[in-house]
């Protein structure tokens, strides 16, 4: 689907995408690193499992939840990568505490 | 005690990176906040770390930004990236996260320059993997020099598709088809608007220069589409459309879109600020003076998050909210604030000659008011679909905040972003009523995500400070 137009450099960092260890550009975001490596989808929905991807990488779909270095839901777009940095693939609603903590109420 | 600042600005983008560094030349301490690492915003993403080898790619407007960043750069103006703005209170507390440490600091005014977005435009098969927008596209080649690798369909309407397209071009990457989904009709409409348009900056000669570096290419740019479809099972594998009569089939596995784009007003809503609707941009925005202050006093708004001017515009509207507010905290006065202002305004009236034409060309009517089916999903999050959304507007939902309560739509993690718009359209067109008469919905703070242990602290800290209005 996508490729980097980078050349692997010292600057890499080794990242894990469910399990699997991937050389990644230090200054990519996860979704751009899950993107880059054809991961396909991200995470899978609560309400009918279906598989989603990142679709604005600017902040403001949250279709890129992931669990990432074992806190659930952090929006890959905005997270820079880091090296030894574990991501997981959200299925479902993973464990959806802490989101949305201030609209349940609401309504 | 809560950290205090004279001048915070959310956003470093160019109307907050001007209005910062304007505002520190007048000695006023202003701070950047902002939820990239890197200064920039979404138009001139990387601008001082382009991953990038050629920077040709990008073209001349983004390096427009390098301009700003140096600016901002040499006036002392402080920046505090990676950092989340998760609300902000009619008191002007503002809530911070960064690192998973959240904190409440003080403003005296208060500037949200936080953008746009795209516009959410549902079709079936939008929610596939496979299918991202438009600007997706571009923050990804300009932030990590990522870009398709088996071709790519671009689809929809607005200057943006055929930018990215030539930027696209530029970088090797081939282009299966651009589907251009402007009606025919709207270059008539826009013709009036034209003479004036030119004589804005170079808009019109850009465009068309765009246009001509797409076909030398060779890329097949189809005119008057309707019907757009993303086909497949887990994921897209083809792309169906209607064009000159006929139903045509395109495989691809990835299917870029764009509508044009729309203020961001998520934490601007979140504060209780006074919208209108605007219904020449088909968008909600911020009411605001000629200065960019809001209903809400010493919260002022500037750039596209005021509604879309573009980038240039952007920078000129961060430098009058920072003159503004360095009259109001005494640093000018009322003399040198307008005069200063008169070469900013001469920008802006000018600038924004462009933007009827702009506005009547690639106006997302048309890609609104196809009838949505009742299959397909309008609230990404919670699985919604335009059928459920009628359904509540036939029971008596009058408008985005009851379909909420009563079908989630809007209560997911993007907290409306993407579907707000639609389902208000929707209750609209079921009961007769306008955008305005329907209303918006209305974000609660958090409007970041944040974890229930950081928020837990929070609120301690909050308890302790009595002056800062709780989320
Ligand atoms: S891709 Fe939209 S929020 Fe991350």
């Amino acid at each position: 689907m996508f490729k980097r137009l980078r050349e692997p450099d010292s600057e890499w960092v080794t990242i894990e995408i469910d399990g699997e260890s991937r050389r990644v550009p230090k200054d990519e975001t996860v979704a751009a690193a899950v993107l880059a490596d054809r991961i396909g989808h991200c995470r899978t929905t609560p309400v009918s499992g279906a598989p989603r991807a990142p679709y604005c990488l600017m902040g403001v779909c949250f279709e890129c939840l992931m669990e990432i270095d074992g806190i659930p839901n952090r929006q890959a777009c905005m997270v820079p990568v880091a090296e030894g940095m574990v991501i997981r693939r959200q299925n479902g609603a993973g464990s959806v505490v802490g989101l949305q903590v201030g609209t349940e109420k609401d309504g | 005690m809560a950290e205090h600042f004279e001048f915070a600005v959310i956003g470093a983008g160019p109307a907050g990176l001007a209005a910062a560094a304007l505002a520190a030349q007048t000695g006023v301490a202003a701070v950047v906040l902002d939820e990239q690492p890197t200064l920039g915003g979404q138009i001139y993403r990387s601008i001082e770390q382009s991953p990038l080898s050629d920077s040709n790619i990008l073209g001349d407007d983004y390096r427009i930004g390098e301009g700003l960043v140096w600016a901002f750069r040499a006036s002392g103006a402080r920046h505090l990236g990676g950092t989340d703005v998760w609300m902000v209170g009619t008191d002007r507390g503002i809530g911070l996260a960064s690192d998973g440490k959240a904190r409440i600091v003080t403003a005296d005014r208060i500037l949200i320059a936080v953008g746009s977005q795209e516009r959410a435009v549902p079709f079936p098969g939008w929610t596939l993997p496979g299918v991202m927008t438009a600007g997706a596209g571009q923050i990804l080649l300009k932030s990590a020099a990522v870009v398709p690798s088996d071709g790519v369909v671009l689809a929809g309407t607005g200057p943006l598709l055929f930018l990215i397209a030539a930027q696209y071009v530029r970088a090797g990457v081939s282009l299966k088809a651009v589907l251009d989904m402007t009606p025919r009709a709207n270059y008539v409409r826009a013709a009036p608007y034209l003479p004036a348009a030119l004589t804005a900056g170079n808009y019109i000669g850009k465009g068309l220069s765009y246009m001509r570096e797409i076909r030398k290419a060779g890329v097949a740019v189809t005119g008057a589409v309707r019907d757009l479809r993303a086909v497949g099972g887990e994921r897209l594998e083809a792309v169906t459309y209607s064009a000159a009569g006929r139903r045509h089939r395109i495989d691809t596995g990835l299917l870029m879109v764009h509508f044009g784009v729309i203020p961001n007003t998520s934490l601007s809503r979140s504060i209780g600020i006074d919208h209108e609707w605007d219904a020449r941009q088909v968008c909600w925005r911020p009411r605001t003076d000629e200065w960019g202050n809001t209903s809400v006093d010493g919260i002022a708004v500037a750039g596209d998050c005021a509604g879309i001017w573009g980038a240039q515009a952007a920078a000129h509207a961060g430098r009058l909210a920072a003159l503004e507010a360095a009259r109001a905290l005494g640093r000018i006065d009322t003399a040198e604030r307008d005069g200063q202002a008169a070469p900013d305004r001469a920008f802006l009236r000018r600038d924004r000659r462009v933007r009827p034409f702009l506005e009547v060309l690639y106006s997302p009517e048309s890609c609104l008011d196809a009838e949505l089916e009742d299959d397909v999903l309008v609230c990404r999050c919670e699985e919604i679909t335009a059928g459920q959304v009628r359904q509540a507007a036939q029971l008596g939902c009058m408008g985005p905040n009851q379909v909420k309560a009563f079908l989630r739509a809007g209560m997911g993690p993007c907290q409306g972003r993407q579907c707000g718009d639609t389902v208000a359209r929707l209750t609209a067109r079921a009961g007769g009523k306008s955008m305005a008469e329907v209303g918006f919905l209305r974000p609660r703070p958090p409007i970041k995500p944040i974890s229930i242990e950081t928020l837990a602290k929070i609120e301690e800290a909050a308890a302790a400070m009595p002056d800062i209005e709780q989320a």
